[in-house]
């Protein structure tokens, strides 16, 4: 293995012919230093998500095995690996050709003006590489003190869980808890709304029956505030570090653990985005700039087989930089607006041009503010849908395969948007810390069509109550009825609500 | 050079032997590490590793996709795995690890307490050589390669442009130093030789051979971690005896009598052939469903055990597979015949579940 992992004098050159172009084309990055590594210090770096200084825990090892397994295989092949951190650590296998070297480097310049301007990054910590050391120091004093079988073991919990964040709370504050005073006298303050009424009309304009109900519902609302949460919680990690009884090293740990959840997950909301993104400005500088002659045949290759498809996945590269180049499209020829949505002759609509030149300007808006979700569904038009060929699929249960459901634009939008929501994981919330008034813990399964995986969501709900210590419980719908599953600590109960 | 992964690399091992150990009775008698042999390891799927979490069960739901084909054509094989989500997710699937079967064997012997072979004979010492063949980065200064230490030193400064050809100074740093270093290598002097021996009369019906193949592949398993160099040998019977290769051994499928001396027959001469006892640890298994041709072969088979295969060999086992046309008896012959003598080990098995004590009662001597 090699100890040197500075660019060579070439590859230092080609970095700053790169960084010329990117810098030209507006791009505006955190600096980034690039390392040239071998094989197997790529897969190491990659099965720690990028991070070589994170705490000690045998999924890295897993990882590393399984990705060594794969590539010795020549199944797969990690071309890229960038870090979002200021300065951006990315990653070039020390065996690439020159030209991989190039096309990689103009991709990462991509995500790294990305990360430092989409507004979804703007909450995470720009100096993770510091702070995974941290952690990892943090981790191995537990460790010390509490033996490594312990920790490990309670690792395992944290991480079971850690999917259980709510990805949007980063940006809002923490929300405001009325205080018991406040809410004692709002209790004594509620009263129905009375309207202005001479003496004998107000029987009629203020009849007491409905007074009375409405006071009973603010004093119910009220109640409710006083309910633990208050409000259904999705951030369900931060309730636990905030309500369950944990020792101090646990405590501590379970902050590692959503820690690093928050921090990766922007790059699961933005990962057509970002790759999109990252993908154009390489195609754009290197076909534009950088692509020496005798180079174009292998460029050509390496593009087209990142941009590959399979049937049946999505591949985020490849509709990432076809709804950039779309909307640059767009807005170049004022292909968008209330006029451009009205007409309705296909022939005009097909040759509208308005010479408007905005594209850039607007692509450059939407790596700022929007992220996949808002991004499909801003931007996928029915037209892209059908250039690119896109579809939905389902389980046909007669055959046993997956067939083509539909090519119909709604469809399409509505099941992407569905796949993307919440990062296609469950949304799952607390709904009682006091359920039952025994202070076990009710979460709720916010069903939309598709069932939980079982037997992972009963060993989920074991770690859970590692955690809670109390009983602990999850709504969920399986096989179309409403259903408790419960564990107490020592066994599994089922029950079917009505 | 120890990498920052290794330790938890070395976690994820130790985990995966624990999984192993935990299951070894259901991954025995299941049988199914057999055929995901390879040279010189096992690919063990493990199912319960990975870190459960709420997420969606089976992805009927489907998604979307891209590319050509009208509405109901099927998408290709291996997207069927593909969830609900976009595609970014990696699909489900068993976590297969990859197992020595050194590490095997050492997991079989620790789950059934196995203890270690002592091979007879004084032919067990090995001879050790030191060859100075390798190249390390540490080492004493008597040891140092020079010829390799300049060239890394050259390597490194082209590499960072130091280099200058028309004044070539070559500076070597700490990192460059090269040593010699030697590696151990040990001539194997223990031997041993595993004759199989089984009846393929029409009584033996797949299940039971399924049985035998799987004992025997554990019964290797075990064998060859203890002794350096091993050798196989396959031999069927019914009212003949036939050498022959694995393969046909698992494989072929006969009718007719049983003739068990037949088999004894051929192991003798294929000992006094190849395998001189003096040399040789002699490890015969005999697997059969009890049924012989008649009380005078049985007489024989006594007499050839007791006159050659026996004081040849280190045990001579007999595992008598249960079937529903055999009647069992020459266990019970044996027994009969050979009631003191250790070296003789009889197991009867009567389903896949008891083929772990089976090998328990076998290897269980240390012998």
């Amino acid at each position: 293995m090699f100890e040197n992992r500075a660019l060579t004098p070439r590859l230092e050159e080609l970095r700053q012919e790169i960084r010329g172009h990117a810098v030209e084309y507006g791009l505006d990055f955190f600096e980034v230093i690039y390392e040239l590594v071998d094989y197997d210090e790529m897969n190491m770096i990659a099965s720690y998500g990028g991070f070589p200084v994170r705490y000690p825990h045998w999924r890295f090892g897993m990882q590393f095995e399984e990705l060594q397994k794969s590539y010795s295989y020549g199944l797969s092949k990690i071309y890229e690996l960038v870090i979002n951190n200021d300065p951006c650590y990315a990653y070039l296998m020390r065996s690439n050709p020159e030209v991989d070297q190039k096309l990689v480097m103009a991709h990462v310049y991509g995500h790294s003006d990305f990360f430092k301007h989409n507004e979804w990054f703007s909450h995470t910590n720009r100096k993770m590489v510091d702070e995974m050391a941290n952690h990892a120091v943090r981790v191995r004093r537990h460790i010390d003190d509490h033996g490594l079988e312990r920790v490990e073991n309670f690792i395992d919990v944290c991480l079971s869980l850690e999917n259980l964040i709510d990805p949007h709370a980063p940006y809002f504050g923490e929300r405001a808890r009325t205080s018991e005073e406040s809410l004692e006298q709002a209790r004594l303050a509620a009263t129905g709304t009375k309207f202005e009424a001479k003496p004998y009309m107000e029987e009629f304009v203020n009849p007491p029956a409905v007074l009375a109900e409405e006071k009973e519902r603010r004093l119910r609302d009220l109640d409710r505030e006083e309910r633990f949460p208050p409000k259904p919680e999705r951030d369900i990690l931060t309730f636990l570090i905030h309500h369950a009884p944990m020792r101090r090293w646990q405590r501590d740990i379970l902050e590692i653990v959503r820690d690093e959840a928050y921090y990766f997950a922007p790059q699961g909301m933005t990962k057509i985005m970002n790759e999109g993104w990252a993908s154009y400005w390489h195609s754009k500088i290197m076909t534009t700039r950088a692509l020496d002659a005798t180079e174009v045949i292998d460029y050509a290759d390496h593009h087209s087989g990142t941009l590959g498809t399979r049937p049946g996945v999505l591949n985020p590269y490849k509709v990432g930089i076809e709804l950039f180049r779309d909307i640059e499209e767009r807005w170049n020829t004022g292909r968008f607006g209330p006029e451009y949505d009205a007409c309705d002759d296909y022939s005009r609509r097909r040759n509208w041009n308005r010479d408007l030149g905005l594209g850039r300007e607007k692509i450059f808006e939407v790596r700022k503010i929007y992220n996949d979700i808002t991004f499909i569904d801003e931007f996928l038009t029915p037209e892209f849908c059908q250039e690119s060929n896109l579809f939905t699929y389902k389980f046909d249960r007669q055959s046993g395969n997956y067939v083509i459901d539909s090519r119909e634009f709604r469809q399409i939008k509505d099941k992407l948007l569905d796949s993307l929501s919440n990062l296609g994981r469950p949304v799952i919330v607390v709904e009682d810390g006091n359920f039952k008034n025994r202070g076990d813990l009710l979460l709720e399964h916010e069903y939309r069509g598709v069932p939980l995986k079982l037997d992972y969501a009963r060993a989920t709900l074991e770690n859970l109550q590692r955690i809670w210590s109390r009983g602990v419980h999850l709504r969920t719908q399986v096989d179309g009825k409403k259903k408790l599953l419960s564990y107490n600590g020592s066994r599994h109960e089922e029950k079917v609500l009505t | 050079m120890v990498r920052r992964v290794d330790p938890d690399s070395r976690r994820f091992r130790d985990i995966v032997r624990g999984k192993i150990r935990e299951n070894l009775k259901s991954y025995i008698s299941r049988g199914e590490l057999i055929a995901r042999q390879g040279k010189d390891s096992v690919s063990v799927p493990l199912p319960q590793i990975d870190i459960p979490n709420f997420r969606f069960g089976k992805p009927e739901q489907g998604g979307v996709g891209q590319g050509p084909g009208e509405e109901g054509t099927p998408l290709g094989g291996e997207e069927a795995e593909a969830g609900p989500e976009a595609g970014d997710q990696p699909g489900e699937h068993v976590l297969e690890v990859d197992v020595s079967l050194e590490e095997l064997a050492e997991i079989l012997g620790d789950q059934l307490e196995l203890p270690n072979i002592e091979p007879k004979g004084t032919e067990s010492v090995h001879t050790i050589k030191e060859r100075y063949t390798g190249i390390d980065k540490q080492g004493p200064e008597s040891l140092r390669h020079f010829k390799r230490t300049f060239k890394e030193a050259l390597k490194r400064q082209i590499q960072s442009g130091v280099y200058d050809p028309k004044n070539p100074v070559i500076v070597p740093m700490r990192d460059d130093r090269r040593y010699r270093s030697w590696k151990t290598q040990s001539v194997p002097q223990s031997n041993a030789v595993i004759l199989y021996m089984m009846d393929v009369s029409g009584s033996m019906g797949s299940e039971q051979k399924e049985i035998v193949r799987i004992e025997s592949f554990w019964l290797d398993t075990w064998l060859k971690s203890q002794y350096e160099n091993i050798e196989t040998r396959y031999i069927i019977h019914d009212a003949a005896a036939k050498l022959v290769d694995a393969h046909t051994f698992f494989n072929v499928r006969e009718s007719g009598g049983t003739k068990i001396s037949s088999a004894y027959k051929l192991a003798k001469e294929v000992i006094e052939q190849d395998f001189p006892p003096s040399e040789w640890n002699i490890y015969p298994f005999h697997f059969s469903d009890g049924d012989n041709w008649g009380g005078d072969d049985t007489t024989l088979c006594m007499n050839l055990l007791n006159e050659h295969l026996m004081p040849w060999s280190n045990i001579f086992c007999y595992g008598q597979v249960k079937s529903a046309y055999g009647s069992g008896q020459f266990i019970k012959d044996l027994r009969e015949h050979f009631p003191e003598d250790e070296r003789m080990i009889l197991s009867e098995i009567n389903s896949r579940d008891e083929i772990l004590q089976s090998l328990k009662t076998f290897l269980g001597k240390g012998k």
